[in-house]
């Protein structure tokens, strides 16, 4: 582990100022992420600048029904915080589908959108890996890739998101707000904030160096919707994701889906929006049959890999369950 | 009379409290800092080790590697020879260690320091073709690798109902909470070493060997463990390298190992690939019992895991035939782990009588209960105490199984199908010499010490209990002295004999010091009065077949659209005497059902083929069961069954409570479903037909 310097940011300005022009500068939050990167010598900054005091920890809700979570807010409180709990039951379930109680109580809004891509490769500098060394090749297309992702991957790398909360968010059209150098505010669908790894593995988001997540707008949720997030995994705490899914639907008298908003965990580098199901399923009322083929048909351009290949229909089957009358 | 009894643990306050001291936290004055630095290649030979850039760093004191440290003697295993050679046998095999005034600047100097190797071609994958095979002679704790008893291929041919099916278990690891720590320091030619693991007398004298010095010369210290399921019976690389280190700098060093090196520089279990041939009448009488175990080793070290010897003890087979066969791989050798042999060969055995069972239209209780031996089914030796029948028969009244329907994948509620499935368990007892020491105080008050060690199980609070009882006074009058090599040659806090080991010891020697006392008139001299005694002479002859028995009984459901398991009840049976103490007793079987839960569902060291390395080393991957996956574990134990077996009354505990239940989670899995999965771990992806 690399000696660093750390510093405490009293204001977003002082923040900017500390981390720029310091190329292998890093914005703290929790740090149960990127903590635990620099142990095991994956990440190597010399410089922290700790952002988990800055006036971004408060969750708003607004007049127009919808809430500002700020981004230094913890985990574990946006979890239990009352007004989420009741009106975006799904990002609740997701915050506490994931990590552990320790990790939650640590971990950041902003930190947990901004954790690095997981493969157990980029974490072992052992092992060649393009994220961490451009260039080395992937050693998990070849290799142990069971947990990784099965669309939105490269040749370059397979590493999947990991996160519960950004899935949850992407199912209700978060907003991500975006704090740049120079103090100006800029906005970004949380569809757009991730980028695939193509060529360029170790560039996982849109944010410029320097950039501060600042908070994350939810829109107010559909009236009369149900919100939902489930989790498979391997075990019934402390896992990541083998897939999840968040849906936010409603139905019309006639049981028809009016509204219908998917979002899938442990299958991309990124939370994975069903656009193509949701179109299908829309204005109609399927059976399990046809969520589960409108689910197929959405991972047309994927890549899975021969141990992978199981969370495609792991997905159509967990996607058929929630949207399943009964279940709902 | 305190045995039997469920005393608190001496130690649990200090132990939630923070006080308990574990090895890495003794002071020491200036200290050093050890970090190990692992092999990058599977197999190969190091041509240079570049250290300039480490020493860069003036925290840094020195880097040792095989060209410059002091030659060692060979130790207990081949493992333990660190820096003594140039040739890398597996990744991760410790092939340099950064010496720093702290861990920090150490840990950073490890990352700093460039090794270069030939690299040779790598095997780390099981095959039952690999042309290498080997027919080792005899298995780990001294079980013959082949027995036949019989013509099994004639009683197969000549079956009614033939079941021929393989069974693996994938490399796991012991992960014990506390990783392997050590404190070591040289006086001139005496060693002292904080330093955790299952037997300090056992340490001292592996060391002793290691550097050619009297094991009376090194003195180990291991007041508190966390937790070694086997990882820590004998010195790791990282301990060993920890003693080099303060040879060569002549100041105290330290070693942690991080959780990361826990899977490469401290030895785990062995894949196992059992192939099971069980032969039987139409009426359910077996007939003939084949099992073909394969594991593998380290290409430096031979250990044989006793897979099929389980099998060996179980039921009643006119022809029978267990067989080890043993592949050499560039892994690190594995070792012993949570009842090795018994865990991985009963889960194969007790899956394929399940399949009989289907295969006869035979309730799987039946079957076991029909095939009862009246000795041990291989040598023919007499059982001393055995009711496996009983656990079978008790257990199951006690979980309800007489309504049984065994139509697999037939009871739907919801979106859950429920199932259920028994397996039986068993370990042997095992029971070593010790020495202890009881001494009487003027003031009424006795001191006993023993070299044991209590990783957890409660031997401490166990023994202070024997004591107390031989004396005849409360236990509050006795104070028990374990932890440390000099108090005497004793057995290792393995094979779940520590206890019984260790106890036997305590007790003759306390009846030894009770007897004394009587010829002083009962008075205590002023300076008191002090006898050491030792077992050696007291084990008894191999004249009987000395197991434990129990059986296992699973209630569980799966997730009709997933594939998740949800275990809700798993009730064990055990039949293995009075125990010393009764809560510890019971926490030791519940622990060792929930391993069990553990291994059936989750634990898996993955390995990556093409670069012979452990791909999940870390509590994040590698999977062992959380409190979320354990629901309805009842443990409950025969009574009085076989109290006088060991010198120390019972039989011994901690392992019985594995042995057998991922067999009852996979054949309720494949009640509730219809699906065998027949390779370990049970998970979702293979309970919907796939093999990840």
């Amino acid at each position: 582990m690399r000696a660093f310097r750390y510093a405490k940011a009293d204001d977003p300005g002082a923040a900017a100022t500390l981390v720029a022009g310091v190329p292998d500068a890093a914005y703290l939050g929790g740090g149960t992420n990127l903590v635990d990167l620099m142990k095991l010598g994956v990440l190597r900054p010399g410089l922290l600048v700790d952002v988990s005091g800055l006036p971004y920890d408060a969750i708003e809700h607004r007049p127009d029904g919808g809430v500002l979570i700020g981004g230094a807010v913890r985990n574990s409180r946006l979890a239990l915080d009352d007004g989420i709990r009741r009106r975006y039951p799904a990002v609740a379930r997701a915050v506490l589908a994931g990590a552990s109680g320790q990790i939650r109580s640590q971990a950041t809004v902003a930190g947990n959108l901004l954790q690095r891509t997981r493969c157990p490769y980029f974490q072992n500098t052992a092992t060649p890996c393009n994220k961490r060394e451009p260039g080395s090749g992937c050693s998990a297309i070849p290799g142990a890739h069971r947990d990784l992702a099965v669309i939105g991957t490269s040749d370059a790398c397979v590493a999947s998101h990991p996160s519960d909360l950004a899935v949850a968010l992407a199912a209700h059209d978060a907003v991500v707000e975006v704090r740049r150098p120079d103090g100006i505010e800029r906005l970004v669908p949380i569809h757009d904030l991730h980028r695939l790894p193509g060529d360029t593995p170790w560039i996982e988001t849109v944010l410029d160096p320097g950039d501060l997540v600042t908070g994350v707008q939810l829109p107010a949720p559909p009236d009369g919707a149900t919100a939902a997030y489930r989790k498979v995994r391997d075990r019934w705490s402390y896992a990541f994701a083998v897939v999840s899914v968040a849906a936010v639907f409603r139905r019309d008298a006639a049981g028809r889906l009016d509204e219908v908003r998917l979002a899938l965990g442990g299958v991309a580098p990124k939370p994975w929006r069903l656009w193509t199901a949701e179109r299908r399923l829309a204005g109609t009322d399927p059976g399990d049959d046809e969520v589960r083929s409108a689910t197929r048909a959405a991972f047309a351009g994927a890549r899975p890999l021969p141990d992978n290949a199981f969370k495609i229909d792991l997905a159509a089957d967990l996607v058929a369950a929630v949207l399943r009358r009964s279940a709902s | 009379m305190s045995a039997g009894t469920g005393l608190a643990r001496l130690e649990g306050r200090d132990k939630v409290t923070g006080a308990a001291r574990y090895a890495y936290e003794y002071p020491v004055d200036g200290a050093l800092y050890v970090w190990p630095v692992g092999a990058n290649v599977a197999s190969g030979t190091i041509t240079d080790v570049d250290a300039s850039a480490a020493l860069a760093d003036p925290a840094v004191v020195t880097v040792l590697d095989h060209t410059n440290v002091p030659r060692l003697r060979p130790g207990v295993t081949a493992d333990q020879s660190v820096l003594q050679s140039a040739t890398v046998a597996y990744r991760g095999q410790v092939v340099a260690g950064v010496v720093a005034t702290t861990a920090e600047a150490a840990r950073e100097g490890a990352e700093r320091v460039v090794v270069r190797y030939a690299e040779h071609p790598h095997k780390v994958t099981l095959d039952p073709d690999d042309p290498d095979l080997e027919s080792p002679g005899t298995t780990n704790a001294g079980f013959p690798g082949t027995s036949v008893k019989g013509d099994v291929d004639a009683a197969l041919g000549a079956a009614d109902v033939v079941v021929d099916r393989v069974y693996t278990t994938p490399p796991e690891h012991n992960n014990p909470m506390e990783p392997v720590a050590t404190i070591a320091q040289w006086d001139g030619d005496r060693l002292l070493l904080y330093d955790s693991n299952q037997g300090p007398a056992a340490v001292a004298t592996a060391y002793g060997m290691l550097w050619n010095i009297p094991r009376e010369q090194v003195e180990v210290v291991t007041e508190h463990v966390g937790g070694g399921f086997g990882s820590k019976v004998w010195p790791t690389p990282g301990s060993v390298l920890a003693t080099v280190a303060a040879r060569v700098t002549g100041r105290p060093c330290k070693l942690m190992l991080t959780r990361q090196q826990m899977f490469t520089m401290v030895p785990g279990r062995t894949a196992t690939r059992s192939r099971i041939r069980l032969g039987a009448r139409g009426d359910g009488t077996l007939t003939a019992v084949d099992h073909d175990a394969l594991q593998y080793t380290s290409v430096i070290h031979e250990f044989v895991e006793q897979t099929g010897s389980a099998t060996r003890t179980m039921y009643a087979a006119d022809n029978l035939r267990v067989r080890h066969r043993l592949a050499r791989l560039n892994l690190p050798t594995p070792r012993v782990m949570r009842a090795p042999g018994k865990t991985p060969g009963m889960f194969a055995l007790e899956s394929a009588m399940d399949e009989l069972a289907y295969a006869l239209d035979l309730d799987p209780l039946a079957l076991r209960l029909a095939n009862e031996p009246a000795v041990e089914p291989a040598t023919g030796l007499p059982f001393d105490g055995r009711h496996l029948t009983e656990c079978l028969t008790t257990g199951a009244e006690r979980f309800g199984w007489a309504d049984r329907d065994p139509t697999p994948g037939a009871r739907r509620h919801g979106r859950s199908l429920f199932g259920t499935g028994l397996a039986s368990s068993m370990y042997p007892v095992y029971q070593s010499g010790s020495t202890a020491t009881a001494r009487a105080e003027p003031d009424g008050t006795f001191q006993v010490s023993v070299a044991a060690v209590d990783i957890g199980t409660g031997a401490r609070t166990a023994l202070w209990q024997l004591a107390a009882d031989v004396f005849g006074v409360p236990p509050d009058r006795v104070t028990i002295h374990i932890g440390r090599a000099s108090y005497g040659p004793a057995a290792l806090a393995g094979g779940s004999a520590g206890t019984a080991s260790w106890g036997g010891a305590v007790r003759k020697a306390a009846t030894q010091l009770c007897r004394r006392l009587a010829e002083h008139g009962g008075a205590v001299p002023a300076d008191g009065l002090e006898v050491t005694a030792n077992t050696d002479i007291d084990q008894p002859p191999p004249d009987r077949s000395r197991h434990s028995y129990g059986a296992h009984f699973c209630a569980l459901r799966v997730d009709a659209d997933t594939g998740q398991v949800r275990v809700d009840r798993l009730l064990g049976v055990f039949a293995h005497g009075r125990p010393v103490n009764a809560r510890t007793a019971h926490s030791q079987l519940l622990g060792g059902m929930v391993m069990g839960i553990s291994m059936a569902l989750h634990e898996e060291t993955v390995v990556d083929p093409r670069l012979g390395l452990f791909v999940n080393h870390d509590l994040a991957q590698y999977h062992v069961a959380t409190n979320a996956d354990i629901r309805g574990v009842e443990a409950h134990s025969l009574e009085r069954a076989d109290d006088d077996i060991t010198l120390a009354g019972g039989k011994g505990i901690g392992e019985l409570g594995i042995v057998g239940a991922a067999a009852a989670v996979a054949n309720a899995v494949f009640h509730a479903t219809g699906v065998r999965v027949r390779d370990l771990p049970i998970t979702l992806a293979k309970i919907r037909g796939g093999s990840n």
